[in-house]
């Protein structure tokens, strides 16, 4: 007893003491994560070609925005890629998740080989689809021969009306097995005597996935939901390896058209306009759908403890 | 109070894994052998997606065992006629090895330096509660908004202002500031979870909190730390867009950079590509045929909540 009445002084003075350890990290998280943010807030306002200093020309870069037909696609084009792939994999996911939630024995077989994409890098996975839908030697393309579909068979990531979603069908590919691993996980935890309960009032299989799984699974789809959508808006790499945003314009998102107009084209301060712009909507994003659960649910379950 | 420690042990692992354990109950008698009719519907859709989710990765491996001059003979979906490791070869006298090391560098040091900053900040956020370690979290957290490509162009500044573009270095920096949020989320949760009395038993017998840190914290912990290490290893080894902006040489190049330059280099020696984009994934299917369960675990951090 006497030593806790005596603690208080030097723990005040050890707890201060241990704030310090917070530095290392508040350091390589300031330096190369939050001072750029700001820089690029900085630059969108400049004009610079990357080697002469930067000319600050006020708002010149964000009335060109309005203006600007490449980068208004790009950005429509981003819009669209979101939708798509939040259409395409919620409920790819969800059902695959359940799916490898039951019981049977055959089910957690089959799940060890769904999440095999999850080991491959953006870049691995473009380059072998890339091969996959090659016109002369592509397996696609074969098989639609072989099948007597020849006239289907064609250059699919050459063709502009359909590459877009010829990549959105690979990011697909890529991402539902993470998804439905959150998924999976979410479904694991909905107490058995649920359904027990809805069986013994005569609830048939699909009746019970409606009124019980996607009701428990709500905070999953809002997870799930944050990560496709925020995903989507910042997804680079395999639209570089695949496309480099072409033909033409067909495939050239939001982070493309930024890449290419910062690096390429040498326009630093008109690119880190669109870098703003990219992490202004990726931020409001996350906050309104977090809004729903997220830090604050996460923060007082922290409270709780 | 080694009752203890086992105690929060177990009831942890139950919670962590129960996302990601394949449904084995000891004394769950198995299920009739025999699939239901009601099973043979998703039985059928399950096999669907696994030929979906599963050949391109085996076309991948096929393609690599493939004598160059095959590919256009072969039927692209069947085992190889002539099967061979050629390509392999080819590939790994190519400087791969230098691509892995380069690689394996990169990824071990930014992993290591990741840790060790996220666990003195999470111990001080978890240990002191006050305004201060309340706002330093909410600023992490925050981080987890913020989309590297947003901050791509400042970043290429300040690496380049630091005379480290076209280094290993230049990778190293940016990928600890990105690492560090997720991280620091996963392990500030799991540390609050430690009972306060274990720890103030601790600093009422004198211990200093570097102890306090080494010999309650990290033992308990192990289970975060594993994630926070598979997550990590996982982002940076993949990472593509920091290398394709802060470097430009072949001595530095990693593995995903140099996937996109084989292709580039190799164009129609489709073989030695799929056996690139297989070899460079090597550490991370190790990982899951000796892991699976932390790898998933570990995939899904923090996301799960």
């Amino acid at each position: 007893m006497s030593a806790s009445i005596k603690t208080p002084k030097s723990l005040q003075r050890s707890n201060r003491i241990v704030l310090l350890w917070t530095v290392p990290a508040l350091f390589f998280y300031i330096a190369f994560a939050i001072i750029p943010l700001f820089v690029a807030v900085y630059l969108s306002f400049t004009q610079w070609n990357g080697l002469s200093p930067a000319v600050w020309v006020g708002l010149k870069n964000w009335i060109a925005l309005f203006s600007d037909a490449v980068t208004g696609q790009s950005l429509l084009l981003t819009i669209e890629e979101m939708c798509i792939c939040w259409i395409v994999q919620t409920p790819l996911s969800i059902l695959i998740g359940v799916f490898m939630a039951g019981s049977q024995r055959y089910r957690s077989v089959l799940s060890v080989l769904y999440f095999l994409p999850l080991l491959f890098s953006a870049v691995a996975i473009a380059i072998t689809w890339q091969s996959l839908l090659d016109p002369n030697f592509g397996l696609i393309d074969s098989l639609l021969k072989s099948i007597g579909l020849s006239a289907v068979a064609q250059d699919w990531l050459g063709n502009p009306s359909l590459a877009f979603y010829v990549v959105l069908v690979i990011i697909s590919w890529e991402f539902i097995p993470f998804h439905a691993l959150l998924y999976l996980g979410g479904a694991r935890q909905i107490p058995k005597e649920l359904y027990e309960a809805a069986t013994i009032d005569g609830g048939g299989r699909i009746q019970n996935f409606f009124a019980i799984t996607l009701p428990q699974l709500k905070y999953t789809i809002i997870t799930s939901t944050t990560l496709i959508l925020t995903g989507a808006l910042t997804y680079f790499d395999l639209f570089w390896v695949t496309t480099r945003g072409g033909p033409g314009y067909a495939t050239n998102v939001l982070p493309l058209q930024m890449y290419i107009t910062a690096f390429k084209n040498e326009q630093v301060g008109y690119g880190s306009m669109i870098a703003v712009v990219l992490a202004a909507f990726g931020i409001v994003l996350s906050f309104i759908l977090l809004r729903f659960t997220g830090f604050s649910k996460m923060s007082s379950q922290l409270e709780g403890l | 109070m080694t009752i203890q420690q086992d105690k929060i042990e177990q009831n942890r692992r139950g919670r962590t894994l129960s996302g990601t354990t394949v449904n084995k109950q000891p004394g769950q008698k198995p299920r009739s052998r025999r699939i239901g009719l009601g099973e043979i519907f998703p039985a059928i859709l399950g096999l669907i997606w696994l030929v979906f989710a599963c050949y391109p990765i085996v076309y991948m491996l096929f393609t690599s065992l493939r004598p160059q001059a095959d590919i256009y003979k072969d039927i692209a979906w069947s085992f190889p006629s002539h099967p061979t490791l050629d390509n392999y070869t080819t590939v790994l006298s190519n400087d791969f090895g230098t691509y892995f090391a380069n690689t394996v560098f990169v990824t071990v040091l930014s992993v290591l330096i990741i840790l060790a900053v996220s666990l003195l900040a999470a111990y001080a956020i978890s240990q002191v509660r006050n305004r201060f370690t309340q706002s330093v979290f909410n600023l992490f957290l925050l981080g987890l908004a913020i989309p590297l490509q947003a901050t791509i162009i400042p970043i290429y500044a300040i690496v380049s202002d630091l005379h480290l573009y076209d280094t290993l270095f230049a990778l190293i920096l940016p990928s600890i500031a990105f690492g560090i949020p997720l991280s620091i989320l996963v392990l500030v949760t799991y540390i609050r979870d430690i009972p306060n009395e274990l720890h103030e038993s601790m600093m009422l017998d004198g211990a200093k909190h570097f102890r306090i840190l080494c010999t309650l914290v990290l033992p308990l912990a192990r289970p975060a730390i594993i994630t926070v290490i598979i997550y990590e290893t996982i982002q940076v080894w993949n990472s593509f867009l920091f290398p394709l902006v802060l470097t430009q040489s072949q001595e530095v190049q990693v593995l995903p950079l140099s996937l996109m330059n084989f292709q580039g280099q190799f164009t129609t020696n489709v073989p030695a590509i799929m056996a690139a984009v297989f070899l460079s994934a090597t550490p991370i299917i190790l990982l899951y045929i000796f892991g699976r369960r932390q790898l998933l675990g570990g995939l899904v951090a923090g996301f799960s909540k």
